[in-house]
Formats: structure tokens, sequence, C-alpha cells
């Protein structure tokens, strides 16, 4: 899975007939480019042309992901079933039971996501689903934009539940089992979790970096290393097992380390929200005013142009997965101190770790692109509850909902051919050229 | 044990590859697990017998079950694994590669002294480890199996994860309907071809990464399955999930081989199935035109569309048909091994196979014996836990991943993918 095709096999030297050579030229001299320089990286292009989408393309992703949702929801709702029996008969009873279910989840999914308009009589409970959703968007900004730098760079970074992992675990032995002083506590508590992530995350960077390990394989693998690693830690006593208990859960996080929260007890928003706030203003400054970002951005354009200009590319992979995996470690320290405080299992990434990679991508993975498209996953998240309970839909239709928005966001094509949008020209300009020239060279 | 090392994307991008004459790898391994061995067996000696029961009180032929004494065995290999390395350095040093047929009965006495050391005191039911390892590995070699062939003609297969769940998803549902496993086994085989298609359009046709597709429908499969499995199954299971499966077909004469015969011979259908599919992918991807073809097109898709094969097209059918596999694989988990459907139950599966396709250097045969490593490392773990093995199972369970980022990063063995796995190709 090497990127580049033009890059000589093991000590094959390229060779080239004179035919290719001309060709070659003519290429250079027709599209003002020096052919025989090495060609992007297909990752890199496809991390163009995801930026390149509009946002128009976003807004009816999003829409088309709801309406094969909506579908999802009429095929298993038992009204609709019932009506259908006798629909040749009253073709009108069944397009109600349609009406209803779509109308009843989508209303729920509001009531639970955004504002409780059956409790308008009091209005902090009515404003609640609110605050969940920033709630559960925290973990799904951070976590998104570690994915998102990442991308900025050229890495797919699927190792988010292993970072995340790592940082939680040691994030939640200093905040349970080391008492400090309040304040200090939980600074340390978070420095030392994001240090955890970073590290994971840097392993990743630093394997491609000097052996040119695949970094999606070596993501993968290390998700699994780190779950059965923190499983094996929260099972044996002295290491993260509350003493004295047989689960394999840690122990409460005391109360000197938890994320305080926002708006008072009654609501779960706390500080980590703030924090995600920082990191995405931190992560816009990086990529765009730093000489830090300057680099990163220069190798996920092109790696060999960068390693030209003098940037060291091995370097900055090692660098911006140290980052990407604190960031990712945001995410696990906050479900640790912020979200299972009574203690917490194995399972605290709640699958963060991959919706973080959709959330990358529906923020095109721009900082505050990100940001609002983890509020928007937030909501889905918050909202899938409210629809279990009132509704009887299960949660996982937030699973189909995802990863429609995504299979849209990643084929503007397929988007623009159903709602007939006009091409714009700069997506195919990269492929146009080659057409043309190639066919009249070979004749 | 491989000889080349190569720099991929390292180093200046237009990195020849180094070539390394003599390996000190294998030596350097042996003498790390010898000294493991020294540590594990011999200082940490845990005393006692270990019992190896070859046969169950039904077979037709019984044999005596043998006991070996814990300590001495553990000294006994640990000598002999010494003396392989010694001679293994000496051969490198002498300018020879160390042979398979060395590293394997290396393997071999690291496993007996191994196994002898952590079942001390206890009986190992011989038969049931291996067979319990067959059924871990089936869905895995299925698995592996479409991930090599997908991989071999330039399309990497993130969602064989998905491809098995769907299968497991359909078959269970599809038998239930029907009454019939076959039904249900053909079914799950075109859900996988279903969920191939998906990636084959989406990567081949409007050039996404093929890596975002994977991922994603992973997610969208364990999404839908789960989905279903909620509305529609828990329903009512007796009409939806309680899928007819298939029994085992005991070979006449070779069932009764002892250790071996029930393990291999007493199967259902779909392990028979399996057995003629390893050698028969093989065969396929190098001894025919089909073959050459699709691995051309994974190799260099210019060269291949030069000669007049339609890339995409080869591309599109090939990884349909991985797809076809790994759903057929998928039915094992409802139709043999379990029995009904529940939420994730491939429980990253897909992953292991995926491990096993780049440990087993993208070939069928190697593929398959990876696979059938790690689900004999995923069996011998929950033995172990039953007969209380001092060591944790969590390290057991992570030896095929770490085991393969090993792999990846050049450090056991030699991984070079197909050179345009994971491009898609746009003519020219």
């Amino acid at each position: 899975m090497s990127d580049d095709t033009k890059t000589p096999k093991s000590g094959t030297p390229k060779e080239q007939t004179a035919a290719e050579k001309v060709h070659e030229q003519v290429v250079a001299h027709e599209t003002g480019r020096d052919a025989t320089e090495p060609a992007v990286p297909r990752s890199n292009q496809i991390i163009k042309e995801i930026f390149g989408g509009s946002a128009a393309i976003s807004v009816l992703a999003v829409f088309l992901a709801l309406v094969f949702g909506g579908i999802l929801i009429v095929l298993t709702d038992e009204a609709v079933a019932q009506a259908s029996v006798y629909f040749f008969s009253r073709p009108g009873d069944t397009l109600v039971a349609m009406w209803d279910a779509v109308a009843g989840a989508y209303s729920a999914l509001f009531r639970g996501s955004v504002f409780n308009y059956l409790r308008v009589d009091d209005l902090a409970v009515a404003i609640r689903p609110l605050t969940e959703t920033l709630a559960n968007a925290t973990p799904l900004i951070a976590a998104g934009l570690g994915v998102a730098l990442a991308f900025r760079v050229g890495l797919f970074n699927i190792g988010g539940r292993g970072q995340m992992l790592i940082a939680a675990a040691a994030a939640g032995y200093v905040g349970a089992y080391i008492p400090m002083p309040p304040v200090i506590h939980l600074l340390v508590a978070l420095i030392i979790g994001l240090i955890g992530g970073a590290l994971w995350g840097g392993l990743v960077g630093l394997l491609k970096a000097r052996t040119g390990a695949h970094e999606v394989i070596v993501t993968i693998m290390l998700n699994y290393i780190a779950f059965y690693l923190v499983s094996f830690l929260l099972r044996t006593p002295g290491a993260l097992q509350a003493p004295g208990q047989n689960n394999p859960k840690s122990g409460p996080i005391l109360e000197t380390a938890q994320f305080p929260p926002l708006l008072g007890d009654a609501y779960n928003l706390n500080l980590g929200f703030i924090l995600v706030i920082v990191s995405t203003i931190y992560v816009w400054y990086l990529l765009n005013r730093s000489a830090l970002g300057f680099r990163f951005r220069a190798v996920g354009e092109n790696p060999h142009a960068a390693r030209v200009a003098g940037i060291k590319v091995e370097r900055v992979y090692v660098q911006v997965m140290l980052i990407a995996g604190a960031l990712v470690g945001l995410a696990g320290v906050y479900q640790v101190l912020g979200n299972f405080t009574g203690g917490f299992a194995s399972g605290l990434d709640a699958s963060i770790g991959f919706d973080a990679i959709t959330v990358a991508l529906l923020g095109r993975s721009k900082p505050w692109g990100v940001f609002f498209a983890g509020i928007l996953f937030g909501a889905l998240k918050a909202g899938s509850y409210t629809m279990q309970a009132s509704e009887g839909i299960p949660v996982d239709i937030v699973l189909v909902v995802q990863s429609f928005i995504v299979l849209f966001i990643a084929a503007p094509p397929l988007v623009r051919s159903i709602f007939r949008l006009p091409t714009p020209d700069p997506l195919f300009q990269w492929r146009t050229p080659k057409f043309a020239r190639t066919a009249e060279v070979t004749k | 044990m491989s000889v080349v090392t190569t720099t991929r994307e390292s180093g200046s991008g237009l990195a020849p590859a180094a070539m390394v004459v003599r390996s000190w790898k294998a030596p350097i391994a042996f003498a790390i697990f010898t000294v493991i061995g020294v540590v594990l067996f011999i200082a940490l000696a845990r005393g006692g017998e270990t019992t190896y029961r070859l046969s169950n009180d039904t077979d037709a032929i019984i044999l005596p079950s043998i006991v070996l004494p814990a300590d001495a065995t553990g000294i006994v290999t640990v000598v002999l694994m010494a003396i392989i390395a010694v001679y293994a350095f000496m051969l490198v040093r002498g300018g020879t590669k160390v042979p398979l047929w060395l590293t394997t009965i290396f393997a071999l006495m690291f496993l007996l002294g191994f196994l002898t050391w952590a079942a001390a005191g206890s009986t190992v039911p011989l038969v049931g480890l291996l067979a319990g390892a067959l059924t871990v590995s089936t869905p895995l070699i299925f698995g592996s199996l479409g991930g090599v062939i997908s991989e071999r003609v330039g399309v990497v297969n993130i969602a064989i994860e998905g491809q098995l769940l769907a299968g497991a998803f359909v078959a269970a549902m599809v038998a239930t309907f029907t009454g019939s496993a076959i039904a249900g086994l053909l079914a799950a085989m075109v859900a996988g071809a279903a969920v191939s298609a998906v990636l084959a359009a989406f990567a081949i046709k409007y050039l996404v990464d093929q890596v975002i597709v994977g991922v994603v429908l992973n997610v969208l499969v364990i999404g839908l399955t789960s989905f279903l499995y909620s509305t529609v199954m828990t329903a009512d299971p007796e009409l939806f999930n309680k899928p007819e499966r298939f029994e085992r077909i005991a070979i006449p004469l070779l069932s009764d081989i002892p250790v071996l015969g029930p393990i291999l011979f007493n199967q259902t259908i779909i392990v028979y199935l399996m057995f003629a599919l390893v050698p028969t992918v093989w065969f396929a991807l190098f001894k025919t035109r089909w073959g050459l073809r699709l691995r051309s097109v994974g190799e260099h898709p210019k060269a291949a569309d030069t000669v007049g094969i339609n890339v995409r097209a080869t591309r599109f059918w090939n990884v349909l048909l991985a797809g076809l596999i790994v759903g057929g694989g998928g039915a094992f988990f409802t139709l043999a091994a379990i029995g009904s459907f529940t939420k994730e139950m491939t429980n990253g599966a897909g992953f292991i196979a995926l491990a096993a396709v780049i440990f087993g250097q993208w070939n069928p045969i190697r593929a398959t014996l990876a696979a059938l490593l790690f689900g004999f490392a995923t069996n011998l773990q929950s033995t172990l836990s039953i007969v209380g093995s001092p060591v944790p199972s969590e390290f057991m369970l992570m030896l095929p991943y770490l085991v393969t980022i090993f792999a990846v990063a050049g450090l056991v063995g030699f991984s070079r993918p197909p050179a345009a796995s994971g491009r898609p190709y746009i003519k020219s």
C-alpha cells in the first residue's frame, strides 16, 4: 500500500524507453510541470478533493442520509407494516402510517437534541437537550480534531480507539488512585492522559517514518492491542481495577480530578467543552498561523515537494501523530474524568474513535468544520436516546445515518448526480489534461 | 524470515531497496525465545505433570494419554531450543539462510515447552484444542482468502469485518425463513458480495479512497445489522433468528484417524468447502490465465490495460468474488458455530483476517496458515484460561495484532503488498 506509483521497487532501476521519455517531455511541456517528478500520492489527492467540495454537498449529504434513515424507519415500523397489508384498498392509511413513523422519529430526535418543546413550562428542562448535545459532542470534536489533523498531513488515523483507551487509562489511574490537591490533580491527570494518547499516536508516526509501515494497518492493530492491554489492567488488582472488586472496572474518579460542571450539577456539560473549544482554536492556529502547521500542510499537499523544499517529512509524520494522539487522547480523558466518573470499563471509547473519522470527513478536516460536524453528530447521538425511549427506534440508526453521510460526502460526484448539480471544474482538472494528451502522444 | 529489507516510502522517496545478504533476524529471534523459555520454563518452573489427552471416549481408536513432567520437559525443550539457536547463528555466519524446517522445529519446541509449562498440573484436551482452533480459524480463512483476492486485484479491503457480519446476519435470517441452511449460505454469499459491490462502486467508479469506504462500510454494516437485529429479529426470534444449522458430516474411515480424524473430517459442509477453496484459490491465482490477469491488474494496471485487459471490470468482478467468499465465511458464525445472530458477533474477526492477509504476504496458502496460527492462539487462550494458566489471556489475544505490526514494520518476515493495491485506476 505504498503511496506513490513511480518509486522504483526493490533494486530494479526504472527503465524508460526513448518513446516514454519523449512522451513525458511532451506532457511536461504541455502541462508546465516536470513529468519526471514523482506523482502526488493518492491519499493527498483525495484529501484535496474532500476540501474542494462545497458546503452545499455537505448539507445535501446530511439530507440524503436522513432520507435513507427515514426509509429504514418506515421499513421496520410495525404500524406501517400493518397498514400496508390493505394498501390497495386504502393506500392513504399506509402513507399516514409512514408519515407518522418518520415524523415521530425525527421530532423525537429534535426533542432529544435541541429543545424539548413538550416541556416549555420548565425552561431548565426544555433546554437540557441542547446541553446534552454539547456534552455528547465534546469527545467527538476532540477526537475528530485528532483525525482531521492527521488527514491534513495525508495520514489516516484510524487508531482513535487505541489512543483514547491509553489516554483514558493513564488519566484514570492518576484520577482515581493518586490523591492530590484540587486543581493540581485535574491538571496532572489531564496532562498524563494527553501524554499517553500522544505516545500511542506517536508510535504510529515513528513506525511510518522509520519502517514505512502503513499507518492504516498499524493503527487498526494498535486499537486491539490497546483494548486488550487496558482490559488486562482493568482486571488486575493494583493496576486499574477498583480495590476489593471482581468486575473489570476502575474505581471512581476522585472529586478533585473530575471536570467541574459548567452549568451546575443538573447538566452534564462540563469543563471538557471549554477544553475542546480551546483545542479547536489551537488546531486552527497550528494549521493556519504556525511554521509547524505550514510544514504539515506542505507534506499533506505533496510530500515529495515538501522534501525537496527541505522539510523533514519523517519528522513531520512523528510530530503530527504525537499531536493527533494527544487530541484524540483528550476525548479519552474526557470520557474518564468527565463522563464515566463513577469508574470506567474497557468499553469507555463508545466507538468515538471511529465516529471521529466521520466527524473529520464531514468537517472537511478544517478545525471549525470539525467543531460543527462534531456538534451535529453529538446532536444525533443525544437525540437517538430520546428516539429509542419514545419511539422504540434503536440507537443504532445513528450509525447508519452517520455512515451514509460519510459515503455521500466522500463521493461528491454521486451527490451531484442525484441532485443533478453541475460538475465544478477544479475537481476534475487533475484528470482531464492527461486524458487528452496521452491519447495524442501514443498515436 | 526473509533476507531482503526494503525501505518503502521512507528515506528520500527514491530509495532503491537496500540489499542485505545476511539476515540475522531468525537467529536473534531464536535467541530471544530461548531466553523467554529459560525464564518461564526453568526460572519460573511450576512443577507437577501435564497430561495430554489424545482421544475422546467416543472415538473409534482410543489412544492413551501422554503425561509429561513439566519441569523436565521445560529443561529439555530449552536445551533443544538453545542448540537450534546456536546452529542458526552458525548457519547465518556461514552465509546460509535458516531453513524453514528449522524454524518449524523451533516453533514446535517452544510451543510444547510453553503448553507443558502453562498447563502444569492439569490436562490439555489436545483434540478439543485443535478442533476449537479450526472453528475459530474457519471464518478467518474465508476472510483472508477474500482479502487476498481483493488486494491482489488492487482494491484494499478493510471491509472484511463488514462482509463477515453481513454474511452472518443474512445467513441467519434466510436460513430461518426457508428452513434450509444451504439457502442461508448462498444468501450470505450474496450479502458479502453486496457489501463488496458498494466497496467496488465507490472505489472504482467514484474513486473514493478505499480505506475510507472500507471503514465506513464496517460502521454501516454494524449499524444496519444491529438496527435490524433490535427491531426485527428480537421482536420474533422464532420467525427471524432460529436458523436451520448445518449438520456435521463424518467422512467414513478418514474421521476415524486418531487425533486428526475427528478434527478435520467430522465437520460441517462449510469447513469442507474451505478445504477445497484454499488450494483452488491458490491454483487459480498462480496457475491460470484469470489469476495472471488479476495479479497484473493489481501490480501494474497500466501495463495490464496496454495488453487489453479491462482493468476496471477485472477489479469490479473480482472484488465481488472476494465478497462472495467472505460472505460465505460469515455464514459459518450463524449456521455452524453459534446458531443464531447476535449484535456485532464477528467481534473483530475481519481485522484478524486482514492481519492474516498481510502476515501471509498476500498469498492464499500462507494467509490460511497465518489465519490458522491466529485461530490457534485465540483458542489456546480460552483453553488455557479454563485450565488456569499463569499467562493473562489478554496477551494471547493480542498476539495476532502484535505479530502483524512486526510484519508491516519489516521486523518479522517481509511484507510487500501488490504494487497498485489501494490506488484507483484512471484510464489515461
